[in-house]
C-alpha cells in the first residue's frame, strides 16, 4: 500500500495558485491545514457547527454561480453531515467540490478512530448519492484533483484524500464569526447593513 | 391525506415588503390564503433561496417556491442542513427563508450556533404540531419544547394564531431578520393548519 500523504503539503497542493477560489473549512485540523497553507478573505473558516461545511458550500456556490467554491474538511465533520451529501447530490450544483482530508480519526477529541477509520468509505457513499467521487493517495491524483477546482462540471464532485494520522502544528485561524462575516463577503464586494 | 379548507381561496392581499403592516382587505368571514401572501412578502424582501423538509401544513407556500424560476429551493434530508445552507447563502449575498415542522426545529439546535455566533440575517416559518386537535402523541413535546428551544439558542419568537396575525408577523419578521440581521422564527398555530386526516 501507498505512503499517506501528508495533510499539510496535500492541502497546500489543493489551494496552489488559488486565484478566485472561495475556500469554507471544516473545523478543526481542516482549518488549520488551509490557514497554514495561507490565509485568504476567501476563506470561511468554522469553529463549530459540525457537519455543515460542505452545506455552507452548497449555500456560497447558489448564491454565487459564477464562483468556484471548494469545501475542506475532515472525515469526522463530513460523517456527521452525511445527509447533506444528499442534499447536495439534488440540489446538483455546478460550481461546488467537496475534498474530505481522511486521516480515520477524530483529530480535536484524542485521535479515537472514526468510521472510516473502521473502514467506511466516504466516496461511495458519495457516489452512492450520485455525486462524481473518488479516493485521492498520489500526488498525481493531488494534481487532478486541484484541477477539478477550477472549473465546474456537470454537478458537484467529492474527493476523499487520505492522510497520516498525525498532529500537525497547530496553525489557528480567527475565531471571531462576525469578522470572518465581513471579511468573506467584503472580498466579494458584499457590505455589512 | 390532508382535508384543506374550503373557503381558503383568499381575499386579495397586497403585495409585502417594506415595514408597514399590510391591510389584507379580508372582509368578516372570508378566509386568507396566508401563503400567498407570505410568498408576496418574501419575494417583497428579495428572498431568493428556500430550504424545507416537507410539511403538510407549508405544501402550498414550498409549491409557490418551487414554481418560481427565480428562487432555488433546497429539499433537505433533515432541518439542521437548511441552516447550514442559509449562512452560506448569506455569506453569498443571498437571502433565504427556510420552512418547517415544529418536530424539525428540534434537529436544528446546535447548527443554529452558527447563525447566531455569526449574526447571520435568519427567518424560519415553523408549522406547529402537537398543541392543537393533535391525534399524534409522539408530536406533542416538541411541540411543548420548540419555543423554549428557539429563545434557548438565542432566537426571538414570534407567533401566530390567525392569517392575519401571520401576514403581520412575516412582514415585521422579514424585516428583523433583513434590515437588523436577527434570527427570527415565526410559529405558525396548529389551529391555522388543517386537520390531518389519517
Amino acid at each position: 500500500m501507498a505512503p499517506l500523504l501528508d495533510r499539510r503539503k496535500a492541502v497546500a497542493a489543493l489551494l496552489k495558485d488559488r486565484d478566485g477560489l472561495l475556500v469554507v473549512c471544516g473545523l478543526g485540523s481542516p482549518s488549520y491545514d488551509v490557514h497554514a497553507a495561507g490565509d485568504h478573505d476567501g476563506n470561511y473558516y468554522l469553529w463549530g457547527a459540525m457537519g455543515a461545511a460542505a452545506l455552507v458550500g452548497l449555500g456560497i456556490a447558489q448564491a454565487q454561480p459564477d464562483r468556484m467554491v471548494v469545501a475542506i474538511t475532515g472525515d469526522g465533520e463530513q460523517l456527521m453531515g452525511l445527509g447533506g451529501l444528499a442534499t447536495i447530490a439534488v440540489a446538483r450544483p455546478k460550481n461546488l467540490v467537496i475534498i474530505v482530508i481522511d486521516n480515520g480519526h477524530f483529530g480535536e477529541t484524542g485521535m479515537q478512530k472514526s468510521h472510516t477509520g473502521h473502514g467506511l468509505d466516504i466516496a461511495k457513499i458519495a457516489q452512492a448519492c450520485g455525486i462524481e467521487a473518488r479516493l485521492i493517495e498520489t500526488e498525481s491524483a493531488l494534481a487532478e484533483a486541484r484541477a477539478a477546482l477550477h472549473g465546474k462540471a456537470d454537478g458537484p464532485r467529492l474527493f476523499v484524500v487520505r492522510v497520516k494520522a498525525e498532529n500537525a502544528p497547530r496553525s489557528l485561524p480567527i475565531r471571531d464569526a462576525v469578522h470572518l462575516k465581513n471579511r468573506f463577503r467584503a472580498n466579494l464586494g458584499l457590505r455589512p447593513l | 391525506m390532508i382535508r384543506t379548507d374550503p373557503s381558503a381561496q383568499g381575499a386579495e392581499t397586497p403585495s409585502g415588503g417594506g415595514g408597514a403592516a399590510p391591510n389584507t382587505g379580508q372582509k368578516p368571514g372570508q378566509s386568507v390564503s396566508w401563503p400567498a401572501a407570505v410568498y408576496r412578502i418574501l419575494k417583497g424582501y428579495d428572498v431568493r433561496h428556500m430550504a424545507f423538509v416537507p410539511d403538510a401544513g407549508h405544501s402550498e407556500l414550498i409549491e409557490l417556491f418551487r414554481a418560481d424560476p427565480d428562487i432555488v429551493s433546497n429539499v433537505l434530508t433533515t432541518e439542521e442542513e437548511g441552516i447550514a445552507i442559509a449562512a452560506g447563502a448569506h455569506l453569498g449575498g443571498a437571502r433565504s427563508v427556510l420552512l418547517m415542522q415544529s418536530s424539525g426545529v428540534g434537529n436544528c439546535i446546535n447548527m443554529l450556533s452558527l447563525p447566531v455566533i455569526s449574526r447571520f440575517p435568519l427567518l424560519m416559518l415553523v408549522t406547529m404540531r402537537g398543541e392543537w386537535a393533535e391525534f399524534n402523541p409522539w408530536q406533542v413535546p416538541m411541540g411543548l419544547a420548540t419555543e423554549p428551544a428557539l429563545k434557548a439558542i438565542g432566537l426571538r419568537c414570534l407567533r401566530a394564531e390567525t392569517a392575519d396575525e401571520l401576514i403581520d408577523s412575516v412582514a415585521a419578521a422579514a424585516a428583523l431578520a433583513y434590515d437588523a440581521d436577527q434570527q427570527i422564527a415565526v410559529l405558525i398555530s396548529q389551529r391555522m393548519i388543517a386537520k390531518k386526516i389519517w
